[in-house]
């Protein structure tokens, strides 16, 4: 039951297979046995099971709210719940409870979805792989599948199991953790410069970043507000475009949202790409990327291609200036942004009370990690008077650049780019560490960052598992407000690529065992 | 800021302000040493002081003054929430989550607040930006709960305005004189949220609802030789009161002035007023140069405005601001409005001043011309001096007036139609003031106030007088011209002075020539 589709599972709640409680019960014990993994950040049990009372009673009336009545679903930690701890992984804000729900939040409990928990990040969603939160990191539920475990026997190195997990990629690996590991059919999480997609590949999963302005960002804590977006994860194409319908839209609470009604998102299927035409970025193509991606990039295109669609290589020429240019706005903004954390209204203040200001700096200095506060300096030196001109104006320009690469390849007639989303699978957590969150930030956002530059949609797709066993992902890239044509491109593309499920035999066995009495095998649960 | 604790009720708020900022501009009027002038502003409508000539051998220094006009917005709800603006409303009850600066909430802009902004900028002849851009000024401040405060630097809605204005003083005190005040710019700003610094307890308080204070300036001083490069200037913050506009601007002009001829050097710094004292003082928290790291706002798009021209096609009216439409609606301008009074009544300008200068005066002044037949400079004559003059010496409003238009009418109607004399409609004006209710007519009837109109009865009174009083008869005869005045003098006390001096006049005439 807990691998099914969303619209499966919706099926089987209306059937009465099943009632909302009882799935909510079996995803909370799940998120007890992986608790280690460290994907929530708060687990909002109660809230849940309330939740799942209420959509049992409309069930049982036959007034279900929809597609989402009565399925588990999880946020990440820097949107607004009311009620519920919202902390962005930071000391800053431990014991912050927000008065109102974010938009997206909002919407989705209205369409009757239980909400069962906070997930985890790096610190206010700064790093790439969830591993700077005050939480502690992520661990990626792909350490402990059966795919991953088989082939490390057959090349032993010697590390000691415990030590040697790998990380979920970020910042919203908890989100990415928690769908992975069946926790939930869908997650929220937070997309700037890749924090969506980047865990979604290394989890095995679909992760998508809407157009910039079709889906309300009020009550997301911001990173960069120019380039945010509420992303979305889930297992498959069709249930992150169930999600996508529901959030869609103007919202009056976020000025940059659309302002004309937004159309249905409810995929068709596509079985002829003959009229499509995808094009290969050839910046993309850079010496890191490891030749397993490499090659699943290539097959890829060769799919299509076999299947009658136009494959072309293109050139985004500015691409190679994004990830500088990015580091100048993003600083800036976050230092803007960061400026209401003084320790006076909600949040950590410290016990220095000589003046004013020293309570500031001392409150800043113990809410912040190095990474929050690094960027905040970063930030203020780009904005100062004597630097804006050379700085932040610069990168503008250079953003503006960035994003008519993009127009014109869309304008020669390409529909949708095709690059990879990362440079290679999930590392170890102690090679990752090896470097600073600003190197390792620079470096994984590499293929997904231009897009959030460009405000358009882009969603990472999984391919295949490498030849450690673990997943790869492929980044698909449309043009800005045609996120359903990308999306029913990424469900063509899901169905000839077969990814498999993960297995986690021991979680997955000992829940269907104590949870349920239908026979609910792993391996089974693509088979439907 | 010297207090270590901060405390409030509820979580904060910003609420609306304008901002109508005056450019920096040179100082036309040249003081000296001694008296140095002032630049008026747009909102002072005080005489100019009359500068001295400089005594031989002194330097003339010219003042350079630039206002920052804050005005509050009347509208019901602030500039990027929807909560409420509300004079006097209990601290912090007006906050919304944005007001507070919860973290995610977004700044949503104030249609009410656009459409004031863009009349006030037609009103003072500005361009109107089709595009403007909203900006981030950063600053750490307890009462300012985002760290920064939303605001138009770059890309303002209005620019390049212009405000005539006269003044009495030019070559005769009593005339006018018409000046010119540039508006740099007009600008949507978010207020900040209100600090009580408690000092006893060593705390401050903050209220984040911030309706209070609806006009708020800052004066920008400098003085410099005529023909060399500007002074370096100084912000006076904080001015809420007109009066005290002046003063400061007086005393910071004074003050540089000193300052440099003694020696000194004026540092580009923040000052306060003492109202007390009648004195500027450095302010010691915005010690420091401050740099305000501007960055444009993300959360709200650009700032599109509309003609009937650019105006798209199907637009929906409520989500698109029209220039044209707003222009339609804009009320009759002041200086039009002066323009016509001089026109159409011919009244004297200093008069249309004053009839515009006292709230809801002009509109006494029209009611009275529509029901009076009385010539309209003489309506201006008994609104301005007469009415004026009882509402000042009891402190009282128009509208807080006994005496209604139609009965201020009725009694020069009277005095039109020579029924009493203007002594009489004055003694009828007093009663009329005193007793509520009454009307003109009433009041000269009862007091017996009517001019005699029987004539053979003044016929009479005259030739009795002049009977009366032979020794006058025989100046007047003798070619004294002035002595005829005597005997008015006599007729009309007869009559109690209810005869016309005219009409008396013509009588004694006719018996003194026969």
């Amino acid at each position: 039951m807990l691998g099914r589709t969303l619209r499966e599972v919706s099926a089987a709640l209306k059937q009465g297979q099943i009632t909302p409680t009882e799935l909510c019960r079996k995803c909370l014990s799940l998120i007890q046995k992986t608790k280690f993994l460290n994907a929530y950040i708060t687990v909002s049990e109660e809230v849940a099971l309330k939740q799942a009372e209420e959509s049992e009673k409309r069930y049982k009336k036959g007034q279900s709210l929809g597609d989402l009545d009565g399925i588990p679903i999880a946020v990440k930690d820097n949107f607004s719940t009311s009620g519920i701890e919202t902390t962005c992984a930071s000391n800053m804000l431990k014991g912050y409870v927000p008065p109102y729900n974010a938009t997206v939040v909002q919407k989705l409990l209205d369409q009757g979805a239980l909400l069962m928990g906070k997930t985890n990040l790096d610190e206010f969603a700064m790093g790439s792989g969830s591993t700077d939160g005050v939480f502690g990191p992520v661990k990626n539920p792909w350490s402990y599948s059966k795919q991953y475990r088989e082939k490390k026997q057959q090349n032993p190195r010697g590390e000691s199991e415990d030590s040697n997990w790998l990380i979920t990629g970020g910042s919203s690996g908890g989100s990415a953790a928690a769908v992975s590991t069946f926790t939930c059919f869908a997650a929220l999480g937070s997309d700037t410069g890749g924090s969506t997609r980047n865990p979604a590949a290394h989890c095995g999963l679909v992760g998508f970043k809407p157009s910039y302005g079709l889906v309300s960002r009020h009550g997301l804590i911001p990173l960069v507000n120019s380039m945010d977006v509420p992303g979305i994860l889930t297992r498959y194409v069709d249930d992150t475009a169930i999600v996508l319908d529901i959030l869609a839209g103007h919202d009056p609470k976020d000025s940059t949202t659309v302002q004309e009604p937004v159309k249905s998102f409810i995929l068709p299927t596509l079985t002829d790409v003959s009229k499509l035409c995808i094009g290969i970025p050839k910046e993309y193509l850079v010496p890191e990327l490891s030749s397993e991606v490499r090659s699943l990039w290539s097959k890829a295109a060769d799919l299509f291609e076999s299947e009658g669609a136009k494959v072309i290589e293109v050139s985004l020429p500015h691409t190679c200036y994004s990830i500088i240019c990015y580091h100048v706005l993003c600083t800036s903004e976050v230092a803007s942004n960061m400026a209401r954390f003084d320790g006076l209204e909600y949040g950590h203040r410290c016990d220095i009370n000589v003046s004013t200001e020293a309570m500031y700096a001392a409150t800043r200095r113990e809410g912040f990690n190095d990474v929050v506060r690094g960027r905040i300096l970063s930030g203020n030196f780009f904005l100062l008077k004597e630097n804006y001109e050379n700085y932040f104006i610069k990168a503008q320009k250079v953003r503006r650049l960035i994003a008519n690469d993009f127009v014109n390849v869309f304008n020669s007639g390409v529909d949708v780019l095709l690059t990879p989303t990362t440079l290679c699978e999930a590392v170890p957590y102690l090679e990752f560490i090896k470097e600073d969150n600003r190197t390792r930030s620079a470096q994984d956002d590499i293929f997904t960052q231009a897009v959030n530059m460009a405000g358009l949609p882009a969603v990472s797709i999984p391919v295949s598992l490498s030849s450690k066993g673990l997943p790869v992902g492929l980044q698909f890239i449309g043009r800005a407000f045609c996120d359903q044509q990308l999306l029913t491109v990424a469900k063509w593309f899901e169905k000839q690529v077969q990814f498999p499920v993960i297995q986690l035999p021991q979680l997955l066995d000992d829940c269907s065992l104590s949870l349920e009495n239908e026979k609910l095998a792993s391996v089974s649960l693509k088979q439907q | 800021m010297a207090a270590p604790v901060l405390r409030w009720g509820c979580p904060g708020t910003r609420w609306v302000l304008a901002w109508v900022g005056g450019g920096y501009r040179r100082g036309a009027s040249i003081g000296s040493t001694s008296n140095p002038t002032r630049e008026q502003s747009a909102v002072a409508q005080k005489p100019l002081h009359t500068a001295q000539k400089p005594r031989k051998g002194e330097h003339k220094w010219e003042a350079v003054v630039g206002l920052e006009i804050h005005a509050q917005i009347s509208s019901n709800s602030k500039l990027f929430s929807g909560s409420e603006v509300c004079f006097s409303a209990p601290p912090n009850s007006l906050v919304s989550f944005f007001d507070a600066s919860l973290p995610g909430t977004l700044p949503v802009l104030n249609r009410r607040c656009v459409e004031a902004a863009v009349m006030t900028g037609l009103a003072l002849n500005c361009h109107i930006n089709k595009k403007s851009l909203f900006d981030r000024k950063h600053y750490f401040y307890a009462d300012l709960p985002a760290g920064y405060q939303i605001t138009q630097q770059r890309l303002p809605i209005a620019v390049n305005g212009s405000l005539v204005y006269s003044v009495w003083g030019g070559k005769k005190p009593s005339q006018m004189v018409s000046r010119t005040v540039r508006i740099k710019q007009i600008q949507l700003e978010q207020d900040s949220g209100k600090s009580l610094h408690d000092d006893l307890r060593a705390q401050t308080l903050i209220d984040l609802n911030r309706a209070e204070g609806q006009l708020r300036v800052d004066a920008n001083v400098s003085v410099h030789h005529p023909g060399e490069p500007l002074g370096i200037r100084t912000e006076v913050k904080n001015l809420n009161s007109i009066r005290f506009l002046a003063k400061a601007i007086d005393f910071e002009i004074q003050r540089q002035i000193n300052e440099l001829e003694t020696g000194g050097e004026i540092l580009n710094e923040t000052r306060s007023f003492d109202c007390q004292l009648g004195c500027t003082v450095p302010m010691r928290d915005k010690e420091g140069k401050q740099d305000y790291r501007f960055m444009p706002e993300p959360n709200l798009p650009p700032l599109v405005l509309y003609d009937t021209t650019s105006l798209p096609a199907g637009a929906d009216s409520q989500q698109v601001i029209n220039i044209d439409q707003i222009r339609d609606t804009l009320p009759e301008l002041p200086s039009v409005t002066r323009e016509r009074l001089v026109q159409q009544y011919g009244l004297l300008p200093e008069h249309s001043f004053t009839l515009l200068n006292e709230v809801g005066l002009l509109e006494f002044f029209q009611n009275v011309i529509k029901e009076t037949r009385a010539e309209p400079k003489k309506v201006a004559n008994w609104v301005l001096n007469t009415f004026l003059g009882y509402l000042k010496q009891q402190n009282l409003a128009v509208s807080e007036s006994p005496v209604s238009p139609s009965a201020l009418a009725e009694l020069l109607n009277l005095l039109d139609s020579k029924a009493i004399s203007s002594s009489a409609a004055k003694q009828v004006f007093q009663e009329l003031w005193r007793a509520e209710g009454k009307t003109a007519a009433q009041v000269v009837s009862e007091q017996k106030l009517e001019l005699m109109q029987d004539l053979e009865a003044l016929d009479q009174l005259c030739l009795s007088t002049m009977e009366g009083h032979p020794q006058v008869v025989m100046d007047v005869k003798k070619g004294n011209s002035r002595a005829i005045n005597k005997l008015i003098g006599l007729v009309r006390k007869a009559t109690l002075s209810r005869a016309d001096p005219a009409l008396i006049k013509d009588i004694l005439e006719k018996r003194l020539q026969s």
